[in-house]
């Protein structure tokens, strides 16, 4: 037997320690940050979610004027809690752009009559390839960009009451 | 009062390791004489620990709140069957369980093994009394389960409600027994190693022990498997979760190890592979302990996340691993090579298994560590999911299944007769399989078809080796193999028809409604609310029929209040056929129901294979055990 063979799974196992104390030192951070922010919006170009409504591209991003874009569903009980609050944003001044994720146009329409509608473009996502090429994992979630088209924020999860000053400072600082 | 006992017989079970290890390796540990002391010393040890883990079920028992794990853990309320196996549903509890199974085992060691020299033996219980000392350190210091509470409170806080499961509360236990038998392989491979002794008559004392731990690693994951089917409400039966993961790759390295082993008792061949494999066999359960225990990989299962515990336990890991393959690396060299044997020959086919299982060993190595690592090396945060197990371990399954077919057959040493012959019935019975899905079922994956061919095939050739043969006279030993080979086949079958043919329905049903899956039609009758003995539930009503007759299912979504939890209770009903599998969800705004329902045919063979592989390993080790007695027994009569 060879030398090195007698001597591998030495090395595998301090690897797996190494790693692991590593791990141990610095406990984990949960949350999936995108690895997009700072990076502009990749190139897209949705459908309309609903007939008649104006759908989103990357190109809508680029208008010089910072841009919120919610990533939401009609299936997604956390973004009917939210729903509000995407209305208080507006009343504040956000412009917000929506990506409805796998969903179907009657279903977003009863979505917005119900819980209030403040999109300006809503983009239909039907196979999660905005989501994704977002860094997005999960609905809701919400991006700020910049007037040049670069993200400059990422919200996970539904926005809370608590969130608002957060996200009122990161959109006056994309300005 | 029971608390302090407990925790008095730990304390001395602890010191009577330190004296284990110090006869075996220090005082006069080379002379014959002092192992009676050993075995005496071990089997004290053994005995206190057993007396320890009763100490903590009588106080889980007796809902002793003053206990801190009791009243942590467990509740007045709960049924009988749940405080008792409340005892080990923890971190403390499990961990006192570990510890008294690897005592027991040494003790169990230290009252039957008459196979080895005297020498080899003190070594081997100096090694387990080493590995015990480690858990000891860490119950006693890190993970004490007698703490008291003062003041006591009125009532406890209860045990997760996933865990309040009857299968559940016997799947630890089988699992740990699993694991820390193959402590014992691990222990007479250093002590090999230490005296140099490196023989088939190791393997034979280790042969029994790694064929029962391979039997309990075996029940443990296919109920595993079976409970996280029916408890997680997914529909599906292995999720590649880092838990699970744990417990596959100690039971991937037994398998191995298990093969191996035969060679080296029957043919005296694969001498270093043998002893490598029992480390890493043990290794594996350790790192499985760790992986569970420290919470350190995000999973479904996370228990306990606790920084200081986690590095106590990976110090002993490194430790005794490292220790052992320093051991393994300086001495192996002096290991003269087993017999010789042509490539084409039953220690050639055990080779080749014992290199595809060592590879799948290491794909699912890689795998469950990789996320680690990889954010250690780069900061990138990512995760390894089923496509990549499903898509590299999976073919690498296949071909094993494969050379399984004529393996078995093949003569010691060297095979000169032609294969072809032995081969055919399974080769021909594959192909017409094969041909059949094509005509049947052309739209499927490829990997489920070759699933469903060499699974149909290997039903046949597992039974070969009985061919020919007086089936009175037959060892038990060769049924066990055919029987956990034919398990193979038909787990395997269970696998590929579950991936290839479940039809899943998702829909919101209003009560009065149908819904179709498969060959079923659902009818949604009404949603009522029932009560438990410690839970409150919804419960749907389902009247399933297809033609004739009809079933009904009662999915449930429970409510515990303490602690405050929800699960969702699948309903499951059982054909011959396969599984109707129906999960109640949600409410909406309209008043519909959130309705899960998947036909799975021939789902029920993926744990009926488990069983039967379970099932020939215990045959085998009956057979063995019967045989070793007998040849004892005349050997003392040849000797008066």
């Amino acid at each position: 037997m060879s030398r090195l063979l007698r001597f591998l799974p030495l090395l595998v196992l301090a690897t797996f320690v190494v790693a692991v104390a590593w791990r141990l030192s610095r406990p984990a951070d949960e949350e999936i940050r995108s690895q997009l922010i700072g990076q502009p919006v990749p190139a897209f170009a949705l459908a309309p979610a609903l007939p008649g409504r104006p759908s989103l591209a990357s190109s809508d991003l680029t208008s010089g004027q910072p841009r919120m874009i919610n990533v939401f569903a009609s299936w997604c009980v956390p973004c009917i809690a939210e729903a509000p609050l995407l209305m208080e944003l507006k009343r504040q001044g956000v412009a917000i752009d929506a990506v409805a994720v796998r969903d179907r146009p009657e279903d977003v329409a009863a979505f917005l009559s119900r819980h209030g509608d403040p999109f300006d473009r809503i983009g239909a996502d039907p196979e999660s390839k905005v989501q994704l090429a977002l860094g997005s994992s999960g609905v809701p979630e919400s991006f700020i960009v910049d007037g040049r088209g670069i993200i400059r924020y990422q919200h996970m999860g539904p926005i809370e009451p608590d969130d608002l000053p957060v996200i009122m400072r990161e959109w006056e600082a994309a300005k | 009062m029971i608390a302090e006992a407990g925790l008095a017989a730990l304390w001395l079970a602890a010191a009577l390791a330190g004296l284990q290890l110090a006869l075996a390796f220090g005082l006069g540990g080379e002379k014959g004489r002092s192992v009676s002391t050993i075995r005496g010393v071990a089997l004290a040890q053994g005995l206190l620990t057993l007396l320890a883990f009763g100490a903590l079920i009588s106080v889980f028992l007796n809902s002793d709140m003053s206990v801190l794990l009791v009243a942590e853990n467990s509740h007045s309320e709960k049924p009988w069957l749940y405080k008792f196996a409340g005892a080990w549903g923890n971190h403390e509890g499990s961990m006192l369980l570990w510890v008294a199974v690897l005592a027991l085992s040494g003790a169990v060691v230290a009252l039957f093994e008459r196979r080895l020299d005297d020498r080899t033996l003190g070594a081997t219980l100096g090694a387990q009394a080493a590995l015990a000392l480690g858990f000891f350190a860490f119950l006693l210091f890190a993970s004490n389960p007698f703490e008291r509470l003062d003041p006591a409170p009125i009532d406890g806080r209860g045990l997760n409600p996933l865990l309040q499961d009857p299968g559940l509360a016997f799947h630890p236990p089988t699992l740990y027994l699993g694991y820390v038998g193959l402590s014992v392989a691990f222990s007479l491979a250093v002590g090999g190693l230490i005296r140099g002794n490196f023989g088939s008559a190791i393997a034979r004392a280790m042969r029994p022990w790694v064929l029962a731990a391979w039997v309990l690693l075996t029940l443990g994951i296919t109920a595993g498997s079976y409970w996280a089917y029916y408890e997680l409400g997914w529909g599906g039966w292995w999720f590649w979760d880092p838990v699970e993961n744990a417990s596959l790759m100690p039971w991937l390295a037994a398998t191995a190890l298990l093969h191996s082993v035969n060679v080296l008792a029957a043919r005296d061949g694969l001498r270093a592979w043998t002893m490598m494999l029992a480390l890493i066999a043990f290794s594996m359960s350790m790192v499985g302990t760790f992986l569970v225990r420290s919470g350190i990989l995000t999973s479904v299962h996370s228990f306990a996340v606790d920084p200081t515990r986690g590095t106590f336990i990976l110090a002993l890991l490194a430790i005794y691993i490292g220790g052992a393959l320093i051991l393994f690396a300086l001495r192996i060299a002096h290991v003269k090579e087993g017999a010789p044997f042509e490539l084409v020959s039953r220690e050639g086919g055990l080779v080749a298994n014992n290199l595809i299982l060592s590879v799948i060993l290491g794909i699912v190595f890689v795998g469950t560590l990789y996320p680690l690592i990889a954010e250690a090396l780069s900061g990138e945060k990512l995760s390894v999911g089923p496509p990549y197990f499903d898509s590299v371990a999976s073919p690498m399954a296949l071909v094993l299944a494969a050379l399984m077919m004529i393996a078995p057959q093949l003569k010691w040493r060297r095979d000169a007769a032609p294969i072809l012959p032995r081969l055919a019935p399974g080769l021909l019975v594959a192909v017409a399989a094969l041909a059949a899905t094509f005509i049947l079922t052309p739209n499927i994956g490829m990997l489920p078809r070759l699933g469903l061919a060499i699974g149909a095939g290997l039903l046949p050739a597992s039974l070969l080796p009985l061919f020919g043969r007086s089936l009175r006279r037959t060892p038990l030993s060769i049924w066990g193999m055919a029987i956990a080979h034919l398990g193979v086949a038909v787990a395997i079958l269970g696998m590929a028809s579950d991936s290839a043919f479940t039809e899943e329905k998702l829909a919101a049903a209003r009560p009065g409604e149908t819904v179709s899956v498969g060959p079923w039609l659902v009818e949604f009758r009404q949603v009522m609310p029932v009560a438990g003995p410690n839970w409150t539930a919804l419960e749907a009503e389902l009247r399933a029929s297809k033609g004739s007759g009809a079933v009904v299912l009662n999915p449930q979504s429970r409510y515990f209040p303490s602690p405050p939890t929800t699960t969702n209770e699948a309903a499951i009903d059982t054909s011959w056929n396969g599984q109707l599998y129906a999960v109640l969800g949600e409410r909406d705004e309209q008043g519909r129901w959130q309705l899960r329902l998947w036909w799975k045919p021939f789902v029920t063979l993926i744990w009926l294979g488990g069983i039967l592989i379970a099932l020939g390993g215990a045959i085998a080790l009956v057979g063995r055990m019967v045989r070793e007695r007998r040849q004892r027994i005349r050997g003392e009569e040849a000797f008066l």
